[in-house]
């Protein structure tokens, strides 16, 4: 594939930041680009399913708008990222031993967990974006 | 006869309205129209950035009544 990649890692448990990668990833993925998503840290417990984590926090004034404006969810975002443009999603493999997690127990559209060498590899020659 | 598909995305933020249009387009046929509506000037503006990228027909591009009003065709 010649499309140009775009590479986010996402570890933040903010709002703001997390609403960022989502618009990163989401808009990159429909407009044209080969988009890799690792999931690491705080950020990954989002994903989990039949959890409820609590809200993300909002980081500053401008999360507080995001969640009482109607700006859409981050982890919409995300999804429409894999889904309208086939973004790949993965959990951080180290991520997923030190909390306990099974793949199934993330969101249907992450997909297998990555460890970090096999992220990098990938990433190369792409736009590399960190939250 | 194309169809004409309204998405009313009013009250969301950028890239709700652009997502929601895109939606919209993998739903239509080639040739079909899609008109966005939008609130949000970000939005106004990128729309039409993401259809010249990726090569759709961006038909109009109004305004009125505080909200925006973006026609799209998809040609592939």
């Amino acid at each position: 594939m010649n499309s140009p990649k775009i590479s986010v890692i996402v570890v933040s448990n903010n709002r703001e930041s997390l609403q960022m990668a989502a618009m990163v990833a989401s808009v990159g993925a429909v407009s044209g680009h080969q988009v890799t998503v690792f999931l690491s840290m705080n950020a990954l417990r989002y994903f989990v399913v039949g959890q409820d984590p609590p809200a993300a926090p909002a980081a500053g004034h401008f999360g507080e708008l995001l969640e009482s404006r109607n700006a859409p969810s981050f982890l919409s975002l995300f999804e429409q990222a894999a889904e309208l443009g086939e973004a790949k999603i993965h959990p951080c493999s180290m991520a997923m031993d030190l909390l306990g997690l099974k793949p199934e127990d993330l969101r249907p559209y992450v997909q297998a967990p990555l460890g970090l060498t096999r992220f990098l590899d990938d990433a190369t020659g792409a736009q590399v974006w960190s939250f | 006869m194309s169809e004409k598909k309204i998405i009313d995305a009013r009250g969301t933020f950028c890239p709700g309205p652009l997502m929601e249009l895109i939606a919209g387009i993998k739903q239509s046929e080639v040739g079909a129209l899609i008109e966005v509506l939008s609130s949000d000037e970000g939005s106004a503006n990128d729309i039409p950035e993401w259809v010249a990228k990726v090569g759709h027909e961006l038909v109009s591009n109004t305004q009125s009544d505080g909200a925006w009003r973006i026609v799209v065709r998809k040609t592939k």
